[in-house]
């Protein structure tokens, strides 16, 4: 429970909180209790003054008797005073409220005389700070404050008709007064009290206010984040988060809704990738098997059909047997031709000539079916690097789809062609590369997604082998042939002179390793870090030239559309919703042209409304 | 080889039984004397022993493909015609197959007639072939024979030829070999312009005097940007002057780089 971001807060908080307060209500406590000490001292002190005051006519007159009944009276007058007594300089107690201390004597080395006889000399004045100690008569009891008053010897006490002190005195005794503290402490204990009260209400409502805050500002998005990944971890990418801050969980909420999609379409791309390459192997494998069985049938049929010229009955039924083996020899053959649809012919192409040609070709059933045809091609867009034939095929095929979904209702088919610009980071393909010494790094037989890697000898601290770098220029699917360390320098050589591809001189703008570099025939310099799993390259010649161009093809009907559970599973091979007009392989014969083009190609449909096509081509065969 | 003592028409070579009886079957009806084999191993085997006229081979086999037969042949200096089928009949592996040295290439499944006119071209083949031997004439002299392609010409097997002209547009035409091992012509059928052509794959068909049809494969791709129209005045003019004024097609290439190393330079037959 304490390993939550919630409690962990709430602790900190609570701690911090604590502190503070107590710190601040102990010397609150403390300056309240000094404050309330100096005005019990200094009427304690008053109040001595004004006894020794009152007593000062009735000593000249030695009137005993006198003093004896004030001291009395005052001293047992209730509970602040509690004792009040006259001292002679020798220590002797002449009067006290408590009548048995009489004619007992105090030590001169006691706590209460030390103020003045530290040094066995006694002081002639004492300051009015000086004169006051707190102590207890008993461990259990009340404190009590005792103020000592010395009684000097004044002109009055010395030229006195009774001559009981002569000039040459300066101390006659002290009149010692103790209050009771029982009061003052109890309000200080009471207001202590009240500050521990009032510390641990604020604490806890603080931690409280916080708890409902981090509640609703981090628990409850976490909760939502952590439920998401665990949905992506088993596969499901359609659910985005839901949750829609403006803070920063709900920036992270909105770029992990924003990864998700993506990696949704990467997943599709992936997968298609992946299935049109085993359904190619498939294919022809399909394709040799059946031709051999098929070869039997046709020849022996025709062999048959030639033989049978006299029965003319029998020729009819063989011929349709010739026919329809002729007929399957067709499908196998296209089935041979999508297994095999892999590198398009090089060429330059004109995107809108290419457009035009299909639809010349479709234009009659355009019009059969009642169909109007919009074309919105720009006039200035470059050619585009590929195979005219494939390309024509994909719009002529993509055509059809939306004649077949517009059905005999007609509608409006719009064609639309434009030139777009994308960064090559993370797009581009590199297609060569060599060593320093001029050796060829492009490794043929290790592909990655399809592509030839770019193949390197790597040492670790450890190991050495190989590593397949990805040849898509920033995108890092890069293939480690060894294991390395987390945040390791590689070290990185030709694997053909094993001459050093490191640059030590120079170091990343990122994380400062050394870099590798990579010579691209007429291309420039790949740079790269050698900290194991930094993402960085930079390829200036690439940078430097900017934005690739693309022609983008739009191709938009108003017909039936395609329904969300379709239209991820529309590029498979074999799915089809034509029923038996169709053989499913139109639009992954397509998605492999676009692909093995370099380009992408992505739907959009609304049931009912229509359906749109983007095909996306680059300029240049090298991207 | 005149002192073998088994003689044969036909060696039929496939993994596939059904094919060779096939084949077997068609064959023997023409009156050829067919043998046949499983394997190419065992098939080399027999070529001690054996005269051939004419090899059918299938290309993918267990242990020894096709290719490897027919390399095998040129390093032992068999001089017998091959004919290459497949299923998996694709215009790589015609192109392949051809480039490497057959005659002919069938893809399965074919006809009757399919298989009778393209045997009727191997072993016309091995009659000239064997003529030129028996004669002993140099490569200069076979020309009484048969004519063959000029100097700075690339040919696809002995089936087609082009003739890269100064402007990147490229002739394509019919070897003379071709045409004598179909004998007489009687019709030809042309593709038309801007139609496209692809390397391996048919680009034109020509009906014999005997009534046999047979398929020329293109020697490389691209757009027709003229088809010969004289040839439909004069169709002889493609016997006459095969190499010249009996052009086929005057095409755009669209990948000529890549596919002339599939094909042979003519100027190199002639060292």
């Amino acid at each position: 429970m304490f390993q939550k971001i919630r409690a962990k807060l709430i602790g900190v908080i609570a701690i911090t909180a604590m502190i503070i307060v107590g710190v601040f209500s102990y010397y609150q406590t403390n300056s309240e209790k000094e404050a309330l000490f100096n005005i019990v001292k200094y009427n304690g002190n008053q109040l001595s003054e004004i006894i020794k005051m009152s007593l000062h006519n009735h000593m000249l007159q030695n009137q005993r008797e006198r003093i004896y009944e004030v001291i009395n009276r005052i001293g047992n007058s209730g509970e602040g005073v509690k004792k009040i007594r006259i001292l002679n300089k020798s220590g002797e107690v002449i009067y006290s409220s408590n009548a048995d201390e009489i004619g007992s004597s105090v030590d001169m080395k006691d706590e209460n005389c030390y103020a003045c006889h530290a040094e066995n000399k006694p002081l002639e004045k004492l300051p009015i700070l000086n004169r006051t100690r707190i102590f207890k008569t008993e461990t259990d009891s009340s404190r009590m404050l005792g103020i000592i008053n010395p009684i000097y010897n004044e002109k009055s006490c010395y030229e006195a008709d009774c001559h009981v002190h002569p000039k040459s005195k300066k101390v006659l005794g002290v009149l010692d007064v103790t209050f009771c503290l029982k009061i003052a402490d109890e309000t200080i204990e009471k207001s202590r009290l009240t500050n521990i009260v009032l510390a641990v209400v604020s604490i806890l409502a603080f931690s409280l206010l916080i708890g409902f805050f981090v509640e609703r500002w981090v628990d409850k998005p976490v909760r939502e984040l952590v439920e998401a990944t665990n949905r992506v971890a088993i596969g499901n990418l359609n659910q985005p988060i839901k949750y829609d801050g403006k803070d920063e969980l709900g920036i992270l909420a909105k770029s992990f809704n924003n990864m998700m999609k993506k990696l949704s379409e990467m997943r599709v791309q992936l997968f298609q990738s992946d299935k049109m390459a085993s359904l190619g192997r498939l294919a022809a494998g399909v394709a040799h098997e059946i031709n051999n069985p098929l070869t039997g049938v046709l020849t022996y049929s025709s062999f048959l059909l030639k033989r049978a010229k006299d029965n003319p009955e029998l020729q009819k039924d063989l011929e349709v047997i010739v026919r329809e083996t002729k007929r399957s020899r067709e499908i196998v053959k296209g089935l041979l031709d999508f297994s095999r649809q892999s590198t398009p012919k090089e060429g330059k192409m004109n995107v809108n000539e290419v457009i035009s040609n299909a639809i010349a070709v479709i234009s009659n059933q355009l019009k059969l079916h009642n169909i109007t045809l919009k074309k919105e091609l720009d006039d200035d867009i470059p050619d585009a690097a590929g195979d005219a034939n494939q390309i024509q095929q994909v719009v002529l095929n993509l055509v059809v789809n939306s004649i077949d979904a517009m059905g005999g209702k007609g509608g409006t088919l719009t064609i639309t062609s434009e030139k777009i610009s994308l960064v090559p980071y993370g797009v581009k393909q590199i297609k060569q590369a060599t060593c320093p010494k001029g050796h060829n790094l492009m490794d043929e037989e290790h592909k990655i997604d399809g592509m030839p890697s770019i193949k390197l000898k790597a040492k670790s601290s450890t190991n050495e082998g190989f590593i397949h770098l990805d040849p898509i220029y920033g995108r890092h699917r890069h293939h480690y042939g060894i294991q390395f360390k987390e945040h390791e320098i590689v070290k990185l050589f030709c694997p053909v002179c094993g001459i050093s591809v490191v640059d030590e001189k120079e170091t990343g703008e990122q994380c400062g390793a050394p870099v590798y570099k990579i010579i691209i025939p007429n291309q420039g310099t790949l740079v790269g870090c050698t900290k194991y799993a930094c993402n960085c390259q930079k390829w200036d010649y690439i940078d430097s030239k900017g934005k690739q161009d693309y022609i983008k093809i739009k191709i938009s009907d108003t017909g039936c559309g395609i329904s969300e559970e379709n239209i991820n599973r529309i590029f498979e091979p074999f799915f089809s919703t034509k029923g038996q007009k169709g053989t499913g392989l139109g639009l992954s014969i397509i998605w492999g042209i676009i692909d093995n083009h370099n380009g992408k190609i992505s739907v959009e449909s609304k049931v009912n409304e229509g359906t749109t096509f983007t095909v996306q081509l680059p300029v240049n065969a090298q991207v | 080889m005149a002192d073998k003592t088994n003689k044969y028409d036909i060696l039929v070579i496939d993994d596939e039984a059904v094919i060779i009886e096939a084949v077997k079957r068609i064959a023997t009806g023409e009156g050829f004397k067919v043998d046949s084999s499983l394997s190419a191993k065992e098939a080399l085997g027999k070529l001690l022993e054996t005269e051939y006229k004419l090899i059918i081979t299938d290309i993918m086999m267990p242990e020894m493909d096709g290719f490897q037969l027919l390399e095998e042949l040129e390093k032992r200096k068999l001089k017998i015609p091959v004919i290459v089928t497949t299923g998996y009949s694709t215009v790589e592996m015609a192109v392949k197959s051809l480039a490497k040295g057959a005659i002919g290439y069938i893809p399965k499944p074919f006809t009757l007639d399919e298989l009778l006119s393209i045997i009727y071209r191997g072993l016309e083949f091995e009659k000239i072939d064997k003529k030129i031997a028996k004669e002993q004439f140099n490569v200069t002299d076979a020309s009484i024979i048969y004519v063959p392609c000029p100097p700075k010409y690339y040919r696809l097997g002995y089936n087609s030829w082009i003739n890269i002209d100064n402007e990147g547009s490229v002739f394509v035409g019919v070897s003379d070999m071709y045409l004598k091992t179909i004998k007489t012509l009687k019709s030809l059928t042309l593709r038309n312009f801007e139609d496209n052509i692809v390397q391996g794959a048919i680009c034109a068909t020509f009906e014999a005097e005997d009534g046999l049809i047979h398929h020329l494969l293109s020697p490389v791709s691209g757009m027709i940007i003229e088809p010969n129209d004289k040839l439909k005045e004069d169709i002889t003019l493609i016997e006459k002057d095969p190499y010249f004024e009996g052009w086929l097609y005057r095409i755009i290439p669209s990948d000529l780089d890549f596919e002339l190393k599939n094909l042979v330079s003519c100027s190199s037959d002639r060292i």
